[in-house]
């Protein structure tokens, strides 16, 4: 609570106290009325100097003007009639009560939310030359420098670990909540937390480049860009306040003016009371806040589960989307080659990889990288001599005495090896190898799918995506063959990053203007599509920083399986927003309509008003809960 | 030139009106109040003096809601 919460908390607890013990005080008239008048003041002094001071600085209609007018009124009608004053002092009090659960809500929720999106490191440690830690501005940390990172805390700026190993939680980062097992060599990204070992990092970048910098920079600039359904709402309260204010007038003046032509009993205070009673309604708070804050939860439960979303206008466009364009490359597969198949002649399978890895022993190529990868035990007695690299060829090393080749067609041909071939179709890089001149076998290397593509693109077709498309600069061969694996509807291939631009283009021609196209890409060239399409979402551990930087939505964990997973965080959160649209202003015109005809009296307008408020900010607040979607 | 701005105001509605006030402030190009952060992102125009600008950017948001309050100064 803070320190004008509690002094208000305070406030409406003494008004309250006062209000009932005045209401057994057995007198009458003006005292009564100056009696009533001290928790009148002290629950509504504010109000009424800032209705004042509004009407001075003419910005008159605004929900303090309408409640010193209703309240007042109130007061001056029970003065004159009944002397039942507790009538004004209540609406002012649940006004009160109203704002203040307002204001606790809104800032327990902001607090809430704030700190699931918190990653921000405060700090660096430098080790100085006794082996003491420095706790430095990670600001004033160059590349290059040696930062310590102790258990528990946060990895403050990108690098690559020097000593030590450890697990890392990435849950801030990427919603993943399985940790990172990582040791000397690996790289580490700022934002994840230290769990146990002791970290030296050397660092790689400035803080102000470091992940965890851009992702704040990138979440706190969000806010600028507002949703159509706020932009709504701001421009509605401007109009509608107005229009109420005058309508209650009318209400208060016209129908005795008519009564009194026609001869009628005028009615005066009656029809001043509706008059009130409609002020007191229409109160546009219920709307004003639980719209942002819907949207305010909805991105901020989005980056708990590893989707950070620029801007709650982007939600809004993400809940309507019904085609969905893959990049293939790091976007449905996983970018890295692998070994996919292995066709050994005379030897078997193991033998030839374990040949293969030897000979690959010193080389940086990825396919070296792929191959070595594919045998565990690659550092075993064997002696490998004599490693001579053919650019353009392969390599050629003496593995246990025996001369073995690894490379293309042009290898074999050039140490007059026969090529056999195993009779299958191939979609990847064929690797073949040579023994003595003699031909063992070939290796194919290919791009794998993610384990969750597949997954991914049945996931979207269940959530109401109508077509799924992938567009890729790979051959026809391997982009037909991911597609069909995957089921997606149609695919292009062998595009530039230009074709891509343009097929997106027409893509977005043939649908309807009320759906919208998303693109899904991680590279450079994905930049210009990802700004052309009406959503671009980029995988975020994997992605260029042009990506991230020209997206809408930045998958954290590179999972395709979190597009659907966005989708449905999207629409949950426009659901809300809808509801509590329709809802308060479903149930304000209702009360208003009641007013005027008499059947709603002031109690009524105090839950149009306040009830309203507080079940539509706790509908709001359900837009953060998101993790089983 | 665009920064942004630390602010306190009590509601939704108060954080809209600080918002089209700013927006009319002379140099400024564009301005956008976020109530749940709390923060208010203001575009300058070119040439402007950022200082002199949020001086009367902060008058214009009091005149409207005399208790809000806006962080500019260093």
């Amino acid at each position: 609570m803070t320190k004008k919460q509690k002094k208000n908390l305070i406030r409406i607890i003494v008004a309250v106290v006062l209000m009932v013990a005045l209401l057994f005080l057995p007198v009458d008239g003006i005292v009564r009325f100056a009696l009533f008048l001290i928790p009148y003041l002290i629950i509504g002094y504010d109000i009424l100097i800032k209705a004042g001071k509004g009407i001075i600085n003419r910005q008159p209609f605004d929900e303090c003007f309408l409640m010193a007018v209703a309240t007042i009124g109130a007061m001056a009608i029970a003065l004159v009639e009944n002397g039942d004053y507790t009538e004004a002092i209540a609406v002012m009090l649940f006004y009160q009560i109203g704002e203040w659960f307002q204001s606790y809500a809104v800032g327990k929720s902001r607090k809430n939310i704030s700190e699931l999106m918190d990653i921000r490191p405060d700090y660096a440690n430098i080790e100085d030359e006794n082996g003491s830690l420095e706790q430095v501005d990670p600001d004033d940390v160059e590349i290059g420098t040696v930062i310590v990172v102790q258990p528990g805390e946060k990895v403050p700026i990108d690098g690559i670990v020097a000593e030590g190993s450890s697990t890392l939680d990435t849950a801030a980062l990427t919603g993943e909540s399985l940790p990172r097992n990582i040791k000397a060599g690996d790289e580490v990204i700022s934002g994840c937390i230290n769990n146990n070992g002791l970290l030296k990092i050397r660092t790689t970048k400035e803080f102000g480049e470091s992940t965890a910098s851009k992702i704040l920079d990138l979440v706190e600039n969000a806010s600028s860009k507002k949703s159509r359904s706020e932009n709504f709402i701001t421009k509605f309260a401007r109009v509608y306040t107005p229009i109420v204010v005058f309508s209650a007038l009318a209400l208060a003046v016209l129908p005795p003016l008519v009564q009194m032509i026609i001869g009628n009993n005028t009615e005066w205070g009656t029809w001043i009371y509706r008059a009130l009673t409609f002020l007191v309604i229409s109160c546009p708070c219920a709307l004003v806040v639980s719209v942002p804050l819907s949207f305010f939860a909805g991105i901020g439960g989005a980056s708990r589960e590893g989707v950070l979303v620029k801007g709650s206008n982007y939600l809004e466009i993400l809940a309507d989307t019904k085609t969905v364009v893959f990049d293939k490359t790091g976007t449905l597969t996983k970018g890295v080659f692998e070994v996919t198949a292995v066709h050994p002649e005379i030897i078997d399978k193991n033998e030839l990889l374990h040949l293969a890895a030897h000979v690959e022993r010193y080389s940086k190529h990825p396919i070296a990288n792929s191959l070595r990868a594919a045998y565990a035990d690659e550092a075993d007695e064997c002696s490998v001599e004599n490693v001579e690299e053919i650019a353009g060829h392969g390599v050629r090393a003496a593995v246990n005495g025996d001369v073995i080749c690894v490379g293309n067609e042009k290898m074999m041909k050039s140490v007059s090896a026969k090529i056999t071939s195993c009779g299958h179709e191939h979609t990847g890089t064929v690797i073949h190898v040579s023994r003595n001149s003699e031909y063992i076998g070939h290796i194919v290397i290919s791009d794998v799918e993610k384990p969750t593509s597949q997954q991914a693109v049945k996931a979207l077709k269940h959530s109401g995506i109508r077509k799924t498309v992938i567009l890729t600069g790979d051959s026809k061969a391997v982009a037909e063959k991911v597609a069909k694996d995957l089921k997606v509807d149609s695919v292009y291939s062998e595009l530039l990053p230009a074709d891509k631009v343009s097929k997106v283009e027409e893509l977005l021609s043939e649908k309807s203007q009320k759906e919208t196209l998303a693109f899904v890409g991680d590279g450079i060239n994905d930049a210009p599509v990802l700004s052309r399409a009406d959503i671009g979402i980029a995988m975020g551990a994997m992605g260029s920083d042009a990506a991230i930087e020209a997206a809408d939505i930045v998958l954290m964990d590179d999972d395709p399986l979190k597009i659907s997973k966005a989708i449905k965080i999207s629409r949950k959160c426009m659901r809300i927003v809808k509801e509590n649209i329709w809802f308060a202003i479903g149930i304000k015109v209702v009360c208003l309509i009641l007013g005027a005809i008499g059947l709603a009296n002031m109690w009524v307008a105090i839950f149009a008003d306040v009830g309203v408020m507080v079940l539509a900010v706790l509908n709001a607040i359900r837009a953060m809960f998101v993790k089983r979607l | 030139m665009k920064k942004t701005y630390k602010i306190e105001v009590d509601c939704a509605n108060c954080a809209a009106k600080m918002e089209e006030a700013a927006k009319k402030t002379e140099g400024v190009k564009d301005a956008s109040v976020n109530f749940m952060t709390l923060k208010m992102a203001v575009e300058f125009e070119d040439g402007a003096d950022r200082d002199a600008v949020m001086d009367n950017v902060f008058k214009a948001c009091r005149k409207i809601e005399p208790d809000c309050e806006i962080y500019y100064k260093k």
